[in-house]
Formats: structure tokens, C-alpha cells, sequence
């Protein structure tokens, strides 16, 4: 399989689902994930893929199925005010490929995302923690409860709406 | 001796790690939460008047002010005599918000703040941040100043080696090492104030290369330790390695298979531990590691004792490439050739009104960077540390993350104490190595 990251046929930067996949139609992720990826972005040496967000675990079985076995963190951003409002990357890694790739879900205020702890364990911690920062409800896993503020604690601190310096 | 018999779980031998999809029950590795042990505990409980003490589990609160918890770190243990039957660890007294702070800050105002994750690494986290924004920046890094970032990545992972034998021995019983190691820490810390004017908040690492060219000794100063290292390596192991009881207390403790350590998002020492041959220093270079000559030491067997071994010939691994560093040191700039981004030194912004301008303009305003997200990893001494920046084209990060190799291994803690006995728990705390600044942020 020719790497697309060292191969210099590979495009400095491009954009959008039939760019990218014409660009790097040998990437295993590319391969793997052409059914389930909405839109898709090569930019810094990057992959990232957006999926629809009721696909994700279908996304996460795709890219473990196609070597990516490492899930490396979870987060978020918030692009408030703009609509879809919340931003979930999932970066996965492959020991094998030596690559890496972001998954990417767009989901708004208030809409629920499915879990990925049943394919990764390991995402447990990371949802819980963008579930009480960002206040986004993760369908599905087993203990969503707050992991860093406290229990009885108001708010998601990282949504960009909280101020930084707490409420006056 | 009792420890060493109990087998059950032998480690997953695959030199490639490529192929591991499969693990057992994903349920089965889910760490619970506090409440979840509580009530576990409590509805097991049998009626008033009940005699069968053997029936009762017993909630055991451990930390967050335990010295073998190594911070503030709390768990919740479920046990049965002296058996775990469930843990919970209990995170988030150290949460200072740091993440949410970056955002408010100047991308080179960001740096500091990055000291104080993994504060026993500080230049790993500079190094990982200004990674992620020159990859936003498309900064070409001068070869000097990326063997001077190898350099001095290296001697903290030593340095954090250091602190986590001191403290796991000390966990043990062996008292005499923490002050060996300390010792030689205290070297460790002079070369850093020496070249950065802290000890431990160094800042060292800057956007675009290094804050300052190192002082004239500096090398001989290292150069020197370096020498003398290597021979207090084998004191400690001399120390260590023959004593019964450490071996006893080590030795086929916390076992963790290497399908277990990928489902659980382990990495670094625990995960060449258990058998999976991966360092990002040497799979997926960064800063001209890969000019570098150096070995990575692995383990088939994934228990305490295998993380031990493996930290200790890091140790060695480090100092080799310290002295590769220093003897291939390229002459040249210490920061990229980028005058609206770096600020001036002081002559030329004394002397020209050009570098006046951009002192007063990087001070004042910061820089832009242009818009897109990059995430930039590192092989820290804790395992692999990733800085996630989004950028809106502003010049404050719309978005910084940071992933510690600290807040996924501790989700391994369960899968590695449950149905082993109390007093293991300390020797796996110790074993994977965790600060707290790091998971808590």
C-alpha cells in the first residue's frame, strides 16, 4: 500500500469528500470508512473524516476493522454560536499503519451521540469528561456521570458560552 | 511469597500490535464510578442478624491525601478480607481548568500553562504544545534547536524515571532509593535552572524553538551527570533488584495483557510492558528523533515487575541518546526565522526600530495563526502525550486538549488490582506511574 503520508503524489492540503478520497484512494482509513464519511478534510499531514453522528459506532467499527485499533482521546469544541454547535473528535491511531486519523461528528445543542465504550473501553473516561464539560449526553454508556467538577456543579465550564472567569 | 502463584492472566504475545481488534467483554473493563461500588457493596450486604461476616464487603476510601497515591488521587475499593473486588478511582481534585484558561490566553502566553500538567516533564509539554501550533504555522525548526528540544526531552524523561522510582520504591518500603534518587534529581534540576532559569516550571520550549541559547558550562555540566549515571543506575538496581521483599511485592503483580492495555487506551512503559513493540520516538518520529540510534525495551510479561525492568532500561536508553545529542549538537539558530511569531532578542530589539515593532506588536497582540486543527504527539515519560489546537485564525487558540497518557492508564487500575490484594494496589499505583497534574488539568 503506498503511505500517504510520505508519498509525494499526495496533495498538500485538500478538502470535501470527493477530493479527498480521489487524492488518497490508497489510504486504508479512506478504504475502510467510503460508505459512512459525510465530508472529508487532508490538511497538515492530517486525515480527518466527518460522519454522521448516528453512525459513529459503525464509523469506530470501520476504522478498527481497518487497523486503526488504538483509540487515543475523545473531545470536543465548541463552535457556538454556530449551528451544529458542538464538534466531537475522535482521534484514532493505528501500531501498525503508524497513522493516524480524527473522526469528526457534528451534533446540536441537546442531541444525544452514541457511545463508542463498546468498541474502545478506553473511551469511557474521555466521554464522561466531555460530557461534563461540554454538557454533550453520550447514548449508551454505562456511567455518564461528571468526572472533574463536582457532582452537584452548574454549567459546562468549556462550553464557550461560560465565561472564563465563572458567572458574576 | 504468596503473590507469585497466581498466573491466570497471561499476557497476549503479538510483536506487531497491528492486529489486536478483539478483547474480552468491553463491559467487563469499564471502570465503575464511586456510587456504582457503594451500592454494589451495600446491596450485598446480608440482614440484620446474619452471622456470615464472610457474605460482607467492605468499603475501603483510599486518598486523596494517601502519600501512595501519589497526589490527590482517590479511590473507592470494594474489598472482601483483603481481596478487591471493585475500585473506583474518584478524579478531579486538582482540576484547575487549565484547558479553559488556554483559550483566554496569547497562543505564547499558553506555554507556561503547559508546564504545570505533567509537572514532573515540563519541556515534554512545551515541546508537544509548540509542536501542534507550528504545525498550524508551518514552521520550519532549525536543526540546533530541535537536538537541543531531543536533548533536553531526554534528560526529563530521566528526571521523571527518577521521581517515579523514588516514590515506587518508597511505596514499597525501600526508603534508601527515594534519597538516592532525589540525589541525582537534584543534578537534574540544576541543568534546568542553569538553562532556563527554573527548576521546574521551565518554559524552556518555545513556538518556533527554544527561549535561550544555553549558557557556555552548560554541556560540561551535563556531560558530567551523564558520565556518572549510568553508575548510579546499577546502585539502585544493586540496591533493588536482590531484595527479597521488593521482588516479592513486584513479581507477578498487576498483570495487564496487551489486548487489555489497547482496549484501555494504555500507552508508553505499561504498554511495552505488556508486550506491544510502540514508541512514538522511534514508529512516528518527531523533532528529528529519528536521526537518533536507540533501542526500545519491551516485555512480554505486563506485570509490576516487567514495568520496572522496562523503566530502568529507558533509563539507559536515555542516557544514550543525551550523549548522541551533545556530541551531534548542529551550530546555527535556536529559533525559526520568523520575526512576526519569535520575539527579537534584546540587542536587535534595543538597536533596530523593525524588531521594536514586532517585540511591541507579539507582545501586545500575539500572532495569528491560521485556522485548522492540528494534534501533535509525543513520546512523554509517561507514555503518549497529545496536544489537540483548534484554531479560529485568531490569535488566542479557539481550543486546546491535552491527552495524557496518566488519565487513560488509570482507567487500567481496575482490570489490573481485581482479585488481587489490597496491599497490591499500591504497587500498581506506583507501576504506572501517574501525576495527577496530568489527569486532573
Amino acid at each position: 500500500m503506498a503511505d500517504a503520508i510520505t508519498n509525494p503524489a499526495t496533495p498538500e492540503a485538500c478538502f470535501g469528500k470527493e477530493a479527498v478520497t480521489a487524492a488518497l484512494a490508497d489510504h486504508a482509513a479512506i478504504k475502510g470508512l467510503a460508505d459512512l464519511i459525510v465530508d472529508a478534510k487532508w490538511d497538515r499531514q492530517e486525515l480527518t473524516l466527518t460522519v454522521a453522528p448516528d453512525t459513529i459506532i459503525a464509523a469506530a467499527k470501520a476504522a478498527q476493522a481497518a487497523g486503526y485499533n488504538f483509540l487515543e482521546d475523545v473531545t470536543a469544541v465548541d463552535w457556538y454560536p454556530t449551528e451544529p454547535r458542538f464538534q466531537i473528535s475522535y482521534s484514532i491511531l493505528s501500531f501498525g499503519l503508524k497513522q493516524r486519523i480524527r473522526l469528526v461528528a457534528r451534533i446540536a445543542e441537546g442531541q444525544s451521540i452514541d457511545s463508542i465504550t463498546s468498541v474502545w473501553p478506553s473511551a469511557n473516561f474521555y466521554e464522561r469528561e466531555v460530557f461534563d464539560l461540554f454538557g454533550v449526553h453520550f447514548g449508551g454508556h454505562p456511567r455518564l456521570t461528571r468526572i472533574m467538577m463536582p457532582d452537584n456543579w452548574e454549567g459546562h465550564p468549556l462550553r464557550k458560552d461560560y465565561p472564563v472567569e465563572g458567572y458574576r | 511469597m504468596a503473590f507469585v502463584e497466581d498466573l491466570e492472566k497471561p499476557a497476549v504475545r503479538d510483536t506487531t500490535g497491528a492486529t489486536l481488534a478483539g478483547f474480552r467483554n468491553a463491559e467487563d473493563l469499564i471502570v465503575p464510578d464511586v456510587k456504582d461500588v457503594v451500592e454494589e457493596s451495600v446491596s450485598g450486604h446480608k440482614p440484620k442478624g446474619s452471622d456470615a461476616i464472610s457474605d460482607h464487603t467492605m468499603i475501603l476510601n483510599m486518598g486523596p491525601q494517601h502519600p501512595s497515591t501519589h497526589g490527590v488521587l482517590r479511590l473507592v475499593v470494594e474489598i472482601d478480607g483483603e481481596t478487591i473486588v471493585s475500585l473506583a478511582p474518584d478524579i478531579g481534585y486538582l482540576h484547575t481548568g487549565i484547558e479553559k484558561t488556554c483559550e483566554a490566553k496569547f497562543y505564547q502566553q499558553v506555554v507556561p500553562l503547559t508546564d504545570r500538567i505533567d509537572y514532573l516533564a515540563p519541556m515534554t509539554n512545551n515541546l508537544a504544545y509548540a509542536l501542534a501550533v507550528e504545525k498550524l504555522l508551518q514552521l520550519e525548526i532549525p536543526d540546533r534547536a530541535q537536538w537541543l528540544r531531543v536533548l533536553f526531552n531526554e534528560l526529563m524523561r530521566i528526571n521523571s524515571h527518577l521521581v517515579w522510582l523514588g516514590t515506587h520504591a518508597m511505596d514499597i518500603g525501600a526508603l534508601t532509593v527515594f534519597l538516592y534518587c532525589f540525589r541525582e534529581r537534584e543534578q537534574l534540576l540544576r541543568i534546568f535552572e542553569a538553562v532556563s532559569g527554573q527548576r521546574m516550571m521551565t518554559s524552556y520550549i518555545r513556538i518556533g524553538g527554544v527561549s535561550l541559547e544555553p549558557p557556555l558550562d552548560l554541556y560540561k555540566q551535563i556531560r558530567t551527570f551523564l558520565k556518572d549515571f549510568p553508575s548510579k543506575i546499577e546502585e539502585y538496581e544493586g540496591l533493588l533488584n536482590g531484595n527479597p521483599i521488593w521482588r516479592s511485592r513486584l513479581e507477578g503483580v498487576g498483570f495487564l495483557s496487551a489486548a487489555d492495555a489497547i482496549a484501555l487506551g494504555v500507552t508508553g512503559p505499561p504498554l511495552r510492558a505488556s508486550g506491544i513493540d510502540f514508541d512514538l520516538r522511534r514508529d512516528m518520529p518527531y523533532s528529528s528523533y529519528e536521526k537518533f540510534q536507540f533501542n526500545v525495551p519491551t516485555s512480554t510479561v505486563g506485570d509490576v515487575w516487567a514495568r520496572y525492568l522496562v523503566r530502568m532500561q529507558e533509563l539507559r536508553e536515555s542516557v544514550k541518546i543525551c550523549l548522541q545529542a551533545l556530541d551531534g549538537l548542529p551550530e546555527g539558530r535556536i529559533t525559526a526565522d520568523a520575526p512576526k511569531i519569535i520575539l527579537p532578542d534584546r540587542e536587535q530589539m534595543k538597536t533596530q526600530m523593525e524588531s521594536l515593532i514586532h517585540h511591541f506588536k507579539i507582545v501586545t497582540e500575539g500572532f495569528q495563526v491560521p485556522a485548522g486543527e492540528a494534534t501533535s504527539s509525543v513520546e512523554a515519560p509517561h507514555g503518549m502525550m497529545n496536544y489537540y489546537v483548534v484554531s479560529d485564525g485568531t490569535a488566542k487558540p479557539y481550543r486546546v486538549h491535552m491527552r495524557n497518557a496518566d488519565f487513560a492508564t488509570l482507567q487500567a487500575l481496575e482490570t489490573m488490582c481485581k482479585g488481587r490484594l489490597l496491599a497490591d494496589v499500591v504497587a500498581v499505583i506506583g507501576s504506572i506511574d501517574i501525576v495527577l497534574g496530568a489527569i486532573d488539568r
